[in-house]
This record gives C-alpha cells, sequence and structure tokens, in this order.
C-alpha cells in the first residue's frame, strides 16, 4: 500500500510537534523515520494510524484521500501500529490478545488457534498461544503483535523504537520478519533514533528534527549525513573563553558499569577542575550510565572513581555531595522538582540543614521567603515566592533548578542542560555555567545539540554503543569528524588530516 | 457439637445456599463493575436502597417481578452516580462511592419509616420436579426458589461471559489495559458505563432478594454490612466469578456455625455469635489470600497449573480505578 503523508501540522499548545511534514512510502518498502527523542516521530505516526487527528494536513492511501477518525478506523484502512510499549494486555494469554477486539459472539478459538499457529510458523515465530503474556519478553511480545496485526489484515505496519528493550537476536528475526513483509508488498513505517539500525534496513529514510522535516535519503545511507541532519542546525564557533585549567578532580579509572541495557567496561576519563566535558553520542549509547555513575548515583561494577582524592565510589551520596558533586537530571519534572510544591518550600527542601540555625525546630518562613525572593531575581526567574514549579514555564523551570545548587560546587553534572529551552534561556544559563567554571568547577554535560557541544566543552567524549569510542579536544575536531564517530564508524583518514 | 456438625447436613447446606443469593448478586455485580475498571464502593448503601425499594414496590404493588426490577432500577441509577463522577468527570471512585454508601444507608432508614416490620410479600419456594427427588443434588440445587435459581445461573453465566464470549474478553480488556481495548476499536467509555450500570443494578437485584428471600420485610439498616462483605469477597475471589461465589458461600456457612454456636456454648453473650463470621471472614481472606495457594499449584502438572492461572490470581484487574481518556 502506498502512503503519503502531506503537509501535516500538529501542535500541542505552544509545542509545534510536526511542522509541515509530507512523506511518501511505497508499498513493498521499509520506510525508516529518524530522530531523537521529541523530533516529533512518534506524534506523525499517531496521525498516521488515527491517534491524533492532525491540525492540518492530507494523508492518502493508494492516491484516495481519507480521514482517519480513530485507530481502529485507521486499522479498517489497513494501517496498524506496533507501538513501542506494545498495546497488549499482559494478564490475558496470547490467544485471548489475538482475538480480543474481533467481532463476534463467542470467541472463535479454534480458527483463532489455527490461523495464529500458521503465521507464526510463516515467521518463524516460537510463542504458545495459551501462554500468558506477562511472562513474555518485549521481542515476543512484538511478535505477538506483528501477528495479530497481520491477521487483521494490516498493509501498512508501523513500528515505533521497535529495537529497544530486544535482544540481538531477536533482533535479528524481526529485521527478517520485516524484510520478508515488504517481499510481500506491505508497506513497513520503522521509526528509530538508531542509526545503525535504520542503515542495515530501510530503503529510505526521512529525518525529522523538533517538529521539521529536516532531510531524505535514498539507500545507500551514508550514516554521517543523517547525523549531520539530526543534530546540527548550523555551526558557528563564537570566540571562546579561556580558562586555566587546575589539577585534576575526577579520575574513573577503568571502571565497569552496566545497568539494564548497556554494560559500558574499562571507561577511564580525567576531567580538571574548571573544565567543561560534552558528551556526544546517539541517545541510549552510555551518556546517561557515565553520568549518573560520576554523579555518585549509580554504583559502578568494577574500578574506582577518584573524586578530589578521594575514592568515593562505592561510598554513600551523601560523601558526594559533600565533595561539591552536583547532579541535573534531564527530566526536570520527574527527577529535578516536586510538582507541587512552590519555589520557596524547594528552598527549604534544600537548604534547610545548610541556612537554618540548628536549634530552631519549626522552618524559618521570613528567612527562606527572603533567600528564594533573592534567587528569583539573581536567576531572573520569571515566577513568585509562591508560585508552583509546575507553574513555571522549561526555561524557568531550569532556573529554578540551578538556582538551587549549593554555591560552592567542585563538579557539576548534566543530563541535556538545555534541553527544550529558548534561545534566551540557553544564554542565560550558559552564562551562569561558566561563571562556574571559571571559580574552577569541572562541568559535564550531554546534548543532543552538537552546536551546544562545539560551542562551549574543552574536550568531546563520544560514546557509541556502551563505549567511550573517542575523547577528542574541541579545537581540533570538525563536525564531519564528529558525526561519523556518533554513528560508530571511523572517519576518511582525509578528513582527520585535514583537521590535526 | 452437635448443633456445630448439624450445619453440614443437607437441609443446613441447602439453606446457606439459599441464604447466600443475595450475597451473591451483589458479589457478583460488583464483580462485572471492576472488571470493567470501576470501583463501585457504593455495595452497602446500594443494597440497603434495593432491598428497602424491592420490599416497598413488591407490597404496593403486590408483583414480586416489579419489586426486583425497582430495585434493580435503583442500583443502576446508584452506580450510574460513581460512573458519571468518575469516568466523565475524572472524580475519586473511591470517595464517590464511600459517600454514596453511607447516603444510601441512612436514606434507605428514612425513606423506609413506613415499612418498618409490616407483613408483605415473599419468594415462593419453587422446587423443580422430578430433579427436586435426586438424593443430595435434589434437595441443594432443585428444592429452591427462583432467587436462588438465579443466583446458580448468574455464577455460570459470569463465567461464560468472561471467558468464552468476544464481549467478554473485551470487557476483561477495559479494566485490564483500556488503552489496549481501545487500539482495537473499543468504546472504552460507553462500555464502562453500561457495565458499571450492570454492575450496579445486579446489587441492587441483591438488595431485594435479601429482603424478599433471606430475611423477608424491612426494618432499620435491614441488610447491615452485607454490601462491606459483597466487597471483601470479590477481592478473596481474585475477580473470578466461581471464586467469588465460593467466597459468599463461605461467609454463608460460617454465619451458620456461628449461630450454631450460640445453642452449643450458651454461656457466652449472644452479642457475640452475629459478630463472629466478620472478624472469621477476615481471617480466612488473610489465609486465602496468602502465597499458599500459588505455591501449592506450583506442585501441579504444568498444564492443570496453566489452566488454574486465572482462577488463582489474585492481583486486581490493572486499570482499576484509573481514570482513560480516550483521544
Amino acid at each position: 500500500m502506498k502512503v503519503t503523508l502531506s503537509h501535516i501540522h500538529k501542535r500541542f499548545g505552544a509545542v509545534h510537534a510536526n511542522n509541515d511534514i509530507s512523506i511518501n512510502v511505497e508499498g513493498g518498502t521499509i520506510f525508516g523515520l529518524l530522530g531523537e527523542n521529541g523530533a516529533g516521530k512518534s506524534t506523525l505516526m499517531k496521525v498516521l494510524s488515527g491517534f491524533f487527528a492532525a491540525d492540518s494536513g492530507e494523508i492518502k492511501l493508494n492516491d484516495q484521500v481519507v480521514s482517519l477518525s480513530s485507530p481502529a478506523d485507521a486499522l479498517e484502512k489497513g494501517i496498524g501500529m506496533l507501538h513501542q510499549d506494545p498495546l497488549d494486555v499482559p494478564p490475558m494469554r496470547l490467544l485471548e490478545n489475538f482475538m480480543m477486539g474481533v467481532r463476534g459472539f463467542l470467541q472463535p478459538r479454534r480458527t483463532a488457534e489455527s490461523s495464529f499457529r500458521e503465521l507464526c510458523q510463516a515467521f518463524d515465530f516460537d510463542l504458545d498461544p495459551h501462554a500468558f503474556v506477562h511472562d513474555l519478553s518485549v521481542g515476543e511480545r512484538q511478535q505477538l503483535e506483528i501477528v495479530r496485526l497481520l491477521w487483521l489484515g494490516v498493509e501498512t505496519l508501523i513500528l515505533d523504537e521497535p529495537t529497544t528493550g530486544i535482544s540481538a537476536p531477536q533482533k535479528e528475526k524481526l529485521f527478517a520478519t520485516l524484510h520478508q513483509l515488504a517481499a510481500d508488498g506491505k508497506s513497513i513505517i520503522f521509526v528509530s533514533h538508531k542509526l545503525e539500525d535504520v542503515e542495515v534496513l530501510c530503503s529510505e529514510v526521512a529525518v525529522l528534527r523538533q517538529g521539521v522535516l529536516v532531510g531524505q535519503q535514498n539507500a545507500p545511507i551514508d550514516p554521517a549525513g543523517l547525523v549531520k541532519m539530526m543534530f546540527v542546525q548550523e555551526v558557528n564557533l563564537e570566540e571562546r573563553l579561556n580558562v586555566d585549567l587546575g589539577s585534576t578532580f575526577l579520575q574513573v579509572q577503568d571502571a565497569t558499569m552496566s545497568d539494564l541495557r548497556l554494560k559500558m567496561e574499562g571507561v577511564t576519563l580525567d576531567v580538571k577542575a574548571g573544565e567543561v566535558i560534552g558528551l556526544a553520542g546517539l541517545e541510549g549509547s552510555g551518556q546517561q550510565l557515565l553520568m549518573q555513575a560520576c554523579a555518585g548515583l549509580h554504583r559502578i561494577d568494577k574500578g574506582a572513581i577518584v573524586v578530589g582524592g578521594q575514592t568515593l565510589s562505592g561510598r554513600p551520596y551523601q560523601e558526594w555531595l559533600n565533595a561539591g558533586v552536583a547532579f541535573m537530571p534531564a527530566d526536570r519534572m520527574a527527577e529535578g522538582l516536586v510538582p507541587g510544591l512552590s519555589i520557596a518550600e524547594h528552598h527549604v527542601l534544600t537548604r534547610y540543614r545548610r541556612d537554618q540555625e540548628q536549634d530552631k525546630k519549626t522552618i524559618d518562613w521570613p528567612l527562606f521567603r527572603k533567600h528564594s525572593q533573592e534567587k528569583i531575581t539573581e536567576f531572573n526567574i520569571k515566577g513568585f515566592v509562591d508560585s508552583t514549579v509546575e507553574s513555571l514555564s522549561g526555561g524557568n523551570q531550569q532556573r529554578a533548578l540551578l538556582s538551587l545548587l549549593p554555591k560552592k560546587l567542585r563538579l557539576l553534572i548534566m543530563e541535556h542542560p538545555t534541553r527544550g529551552l529558548d534561545i534566551e534561556s540557553v544564554l542565560y544559563i550558559w552564562g551562569k555555567l561558566l561563571k562556574r567554571r571559571q571559580d574552577g568547577t569541572a562541568i559535564i554535560f550531554s546534548s543532543a545539540d552538537l552546536d551546544e557541544v562545539f560551542q562551549y566543552s574543552d574536550r568531546i567524549v563520544v560514546c557509541f554503543g556502551g563505549q567511550i569510542t573517542a575523547v577528542l579536544n574541541t579545537s581540533e575536531t570538525s563536525v564531519e569528524q564528529l558525526g561519523y564517530l556518533i554513528a560508530g564508524k571511523q572517519p576518511p583518514a582525509d578528513l582527520r588530516e585535514e583537521n590535526v | 457439637m452437635e448443633e456445630l456438625l448439624a450445619i453440614f447436613s443437607i437441609t443446613a447446606l441447602s439453606s446457606v445456599l439459599a441464604f447466600s443469593a443475595p450475597l451473591i448478586f451483589a458479589a457478583l455485580g460488583e464483580t462485572w463493575s471492576e472488571r470493567a475498571g470501576v470501583i463501585n464502593l457504593s455495595v452497602e448503601g446500594t443494597m440497603m436502597m434495593g432491598a428497602l425499594t424491592g420490599f416497598a414496590a413488591a407490597k404496593v404493588t403486590e408483583s414480586l417481578v416489579i419489586g426486583f426490577v425497582a430495585a434493580m432500577a435503583v442500583g443502576a441509577a446508584m452506580s450510574a452516580i460513581v460512573a458519571f463522577g468518575s469516568i466523565t468527570l475524572d472524580r475519586d471512585q473511591v470517595a464517590i462511592g464511600f459517600v454514596l454508601a453511607l447516603l444510601g444507608v441512612e436514606l434507605s432508614s428514612f425513606l423506609g419509616t413506613p415499612f418498618v416490620r409490616i407483613p408483605g410479600v415473599a419468594v415462593r419456594p419453587l422446587p423443580i420436579p422430578i430433579l427436586a427427588d435426586i438424593p443430595i443434588l435434589g434437595p441443594l440445587f432443585f428444592d429452591q426458589d427462583i432467587v436462588t435459581y438465579l443466583s446458580f445461573i448468574l455464577i455460570v453465566f459470569t463465567w461464560f461471559w468472561f471467558y468464552r464470549t468476544q464481549a467478554g474478553l473485551v470487557l476483561r480488556g477495559i479494566g485490564e489495559r483500556p488503552e489496549a481495548a481501545f487500539a482495537r476499536g473499543v468504546n472504552v467509555i460507553r462500555l464502562r458505563y453500561i457495565y458499571t450500570l450492570i454492575g450496579g443494578a445486579m446489587i441492587g437485584f441483591g438488595g431485594a432478594a435479601f429482603s424478599l428471600h433471606v430475611i423477608l420485610g424491612w426494618s432499620y439498616r435491614h441488610t447491615a454490612n452485607f454490601g462491606w462483605i459483597a466487597l471483601a469477597i470479590v477481592i478473596f475471589g481474585g475477580w473470578h466469578p466461581y471464586r467469588v461465589a465460593m467466597g459468599a458461600y463461605l461467609f454463608g456457612l460460617i454465619r451458620a456455625a456461628a449461630t450454631g454456636l450460640q445453642s452449643a456454648i450458651p454461656g457466652v453473650p449472644v452479642q457475640v455469635f452475629p459478630l463472629l463470621p466478620f472478624p472469621l471472614m477476615i481471617l480466612t481472606l488473610i489465609i486465602f489470600n496468602s502465597d499458599s495457594l500459588e505455591r501449592l499449584k506450583l506442585y501441579l502438572p504444568t498444564r492443570v497449573q496453566r489452566s488454574l492461572t486465572s482462577f488463582l490470581r489474585s492481583t486486581p484487574p490493572a486499570g482499576l480505578g484509573k481514570h482513560f481518556e480516550q483521544d
């Protein structure tokens, strides 16, 4: 089935999630939709699968204009979506999931089971129709959804980040299945932020960034070009401040760290006082794990992390705080601030022990209101002492979070410090951060914006697939070179020489 | 001791089955509602209102059918308040239901004054010819009245609907994961309304079954505490119709035993015995809802284990009490 989206617009409040996007997917092909988190991929696919109505724009199936009023409507017209978290019912049996929603009075157990088994056989899936979904892995749940959607007669299959959370053999099987489906004439839309998947699978790729379609490529795919589309708006390097770096403050010594998805081995990194380190890489390549470990929030498996001469790995978080380490998470409202509490109450929470005289048992409100007012003025926060944090805009939330940091810091670690902020806030926040670095605070940050990485960091640490693949001096690196490294490739020799 | 053993006689067990019928309707009604994702906590008040309405309407019109239908209408109306408040207005289901429970109790006392302790109509026994003469099974299952027969039918029908029909599959789907049901083309909100109302009507019917079939007539707080017990039984029953029914019968049995004990141990103040079933029920709930059943299951062959899984599960529907917004 040929799918054409033209001039799709979708807004959520002030956010323009899809801004005039047009793509065309031919039958029998695998079409890649690439972009970082929040680029608008999922929104676009939810428009195509009937979950959202577009504000304006047109959807054509086989050159016929259609309107898709609900997921069921889209399904009836042959469009099925496999969600990142498969939309199944875990406490039920596979067969029950398979049959649910099909019209009829009695459950068509016999016919459904034989169709189920046939489809599973066709794709070499090993699924037991009588098992329960909550005993399955994510990969198996995807397989269940795929056979279910095919049984319902889907001609266009949308997959949203399907390779997240599944094992390597399952991924291989998934890709084989998708090739098989494309060969049968189905059109596949593969949504991902993983270049390496798109590269091997898709015959055509479109890249979204901040709601806009920024580029398209046909196979063979040039990964460095895609990275450039995903991350870079326009690199203009301004004059950079030269700061005298102090002695080494943070040492990561041959550390091994792991979480559910990733294992990083043999990580070694030295950071000097006053130095700014930018972490670059595709989302989920290990930056988050590395930062959490350096902040004392994630216990490492092996090796050591030395902060200011003390080995702190394995020590309680309080000791990291005492050593002057601070962490600012990417998800401000979930991990940084407490929804429902005011700015003043946040200051009470963070500074209570430090600022109030020890013998007072109740909160000294006048003192803390004065504190908060000073901070609001100092950090130019558009809000009041009693404003709840969720009533602030993203930029002001980030400023509020910054205003809560202690005066004296030795190491500040930040995930996406300026994601989703307006340009004025970005400049303001970096102004504050650079002032801190002049005081000798080391800064480690991650960003999906290569501009930001180039602009502010002294060195760039590139992560790929759970490894640090390169540590570069920013002044000796080009955007092209970094593009290759982020995609997990070695830059061509001429590019390397040019910049040394 | 003899009195205690007497509860295991066929006659006594037969009356336990009959006596438990109101509880079966109320607990299964609640099961329908909760399986669809809506906690209707008003059971106590709804049963009370159902008991009064059923008795009063049957008395005034001299028609049992009208009595039961009126009670069902009142039950559905009360559950409609829960449904509207929680599904449409996104208010807290527990708070609405709880207030309605209190309201129903007081309102029934207030409205029921003219009907206190007056003789009225009652459901008559209806032995089924031939079948009633089968030894043991006959007196238990075929020498009852229409309300008890309906309670048997409702148990099996509920199981059939939940586990054998497409509509039942969807019903469980909207309670477990409404998003998934919605993606399959189900109108979650409409179905939640329908099932909450159906459940409410069953609870109202249970109330009428109490005043027209178990303890005849109306008095102040006529069905006292049965609504709360019904709620507990749903949890004990793991939202499975057969287990819920077992819970209701267990409660009936414990109550009969308590009455037996009363005459066996005359020294204890009589006030103790009517209270006894409640702590005993709590104790049973604790024992049955511990992991012991799950652990026992592990000793069985895989095939049996699997068929027991949905019967033994004790986790509530995952979407229970959660608001669902259709985009």
